[in-house]
């Protein structure tokens, strides 16, 4: 789960958390550059695929 | 009776800010009440005067909400007032995280009674913790005028320090707090009433609520990305062009999947944000802003994973209800896991 308010998702029983860039954006920044921009999001993507291969025993955010 | 100075918390929506475009809007005061706090005097019968407003953006108040907490301790400090009150938030979550948490400082740090509203399943009750009063709302704002009251009574009774009654009779939130009360009869013979009710079917009301977590066991983790198929989806509500199935901007009945296969990237115009609580410009500009198929689309190229799924899951998780959202989140689970996905990144707004 990739959120700008991870305390939400904690609360409601998500998992495996990454935190995103805002609300209205998650995995995106209108304020940067697209290509800058895109580096971001494939970036959140991969720590999103990092989580999705950690062993986990209880609720993690991934920072 | 002297009168109760309070300090009013409000979203850039009820401070008259603005809409969804001023979310991003960082906190301010106004000296005195703004909106419908101008009412609360009348309503309290000359009692409640606010002193002071503090009006914060959703978006900011959600995404910094430490930040704005010493912000606010700091203006609750300097007007030294006898009560905080916050919102009501109704079924806002963003609104109802940042009035939850404000009333958990200013009473936790400050030692002032502190009152909010807001619908159960608002993530902000939780955040209120034991020490707040959160008077039971419904999920819109029509319910103002029914709870602006309560709220005010138990605001006022807990400044003159008199005493509040069960959240059943006060119409406030049970805050996991146990009171010592005399009852009539004892308890075996109560429990003995609550079994004969219960093999009867009849309705009872037991007096341990057991606690509802919302835990999950984690799901075990992908073993093999090189072979396995990973999905995207998102409560975002990011639809095709025209919203052709008509997802709700609130409170969603359904969720819809739509095919990705073949696509590098969501264009604008193709795709649309159909969710109704937050500002859809970025990704109306941008779909994959909120549904990263483009980056997706690349990882899967580099040889990271296996395959990107052929469709998305998506709903709209505004004042959606929890019990939906859960159905969604099965019916999702267990379309993907048939056919044969190990992994969803999921997007939240």
């Amino acid at each position: 789960m990739i959120t700008a308010i991870p305390p939400i998702a904690l609360t409601v029983g998500a998992n495996r958390v990454v935190r995103g860039v805002a609300i209205p954006h998650p995995v995106g920044d209108p304020g940067e550059e697209p290509a800058v921009e895109f580096e971001i999001r494939k970036k959140l993507l991969e720590k999103a695929l990092r989580a999705l291969c950690e062993p986990i025993k209880e609720q993690t955010l991934f920072e | 009776m002297k009168t109760i100075r309070a300090v009013h918390y409000l979203n850039q929506f009820f401070g008259q800010l603005g809409g969804e475009e001023m979310a991003n809007l960082p906190p301010r005061i106004v000296d005195g009440p703004v909106g419908f706090g101008v009412t609360l005097k009348g309503a309290s019968g000359g009692r409640v005067e606010i002193v002071r407003t503090v009006i914060c953006g959703d978006n900011y108040a959600a995404e910094n909400t430490e930040e704005l907490a010493k912000e606010v301790l700091r203006w609750v400090s300097e007007t030294s007032p006898d009560l905080f009150l916050a919102g009501p938030a109704f079924g806002a979550g963003r609104y109802g995280i940042a009035s939850g948490t404000l009333c958990k400082e200013v009473r936790g740090k400050l030692g002032i009674p502190s009152v909010t509203a807001m619908h159960p399943v608002n993530p902000g009750v939780e955040m209120a913790g034991h020490e707040v009063f959160v008077v039971e709302a419904k999920d819109s704002a029509q319910d103002l005028k029914r709870v602006l009251p309560m709220m005010l009574d138990i605001g006022i009774r807990l400044v003159d320090g008199l005493s509040i009654g069960n959240p059943g009779e006060e119409g406030y939130l049970p805050r996991g707090v146990r009171v010592n009360v005399r009852a009539t009869k004892r308890g075996s013979a109560r429990a003995v009433q609550m079994l004969l009710k219960k093999l009867a079917g009849e309705p009872f009301e037991t007096e341990l609520p057991m606690p509802t977590y919302d835990r999950v066991l984690p799901a075990a983790p992908v073993r093999d990305l090189a072979r396995a198929i990973i999905a995207i989806g998102t409560e975002g509500g990011i639809v095709p062009r025209g919203n052709p199935d008509r997802i709700e901007a609130h409170n969603a009945s359904k969720w819809c999947r739509y095919d990705i296969a073949g696509f590098d990237g969501l264009e604008k115009g193709d795709y649309e944000v159909a969710h109704g609580g937050y500002d859809p410009v970025p990704a109306n500009e941008d779909p994959d802003r909120v549904l990263p198929l483009d980056a997706a689309r690349v990882l899967e190229r580099e040889g990271r994973f296996h395959k990107l799924h052929d469709w998305y899951p998506v709903t709209v998780g505004n004042v959606t209800a929890v019990r939906s959202a859960e159905r969604f989140g099965r019916q999702m689970g267990e379309a993907l896991a048939a056919e044969g996905v190990e992994g969803v990144i999921l997007t939240s707004t």
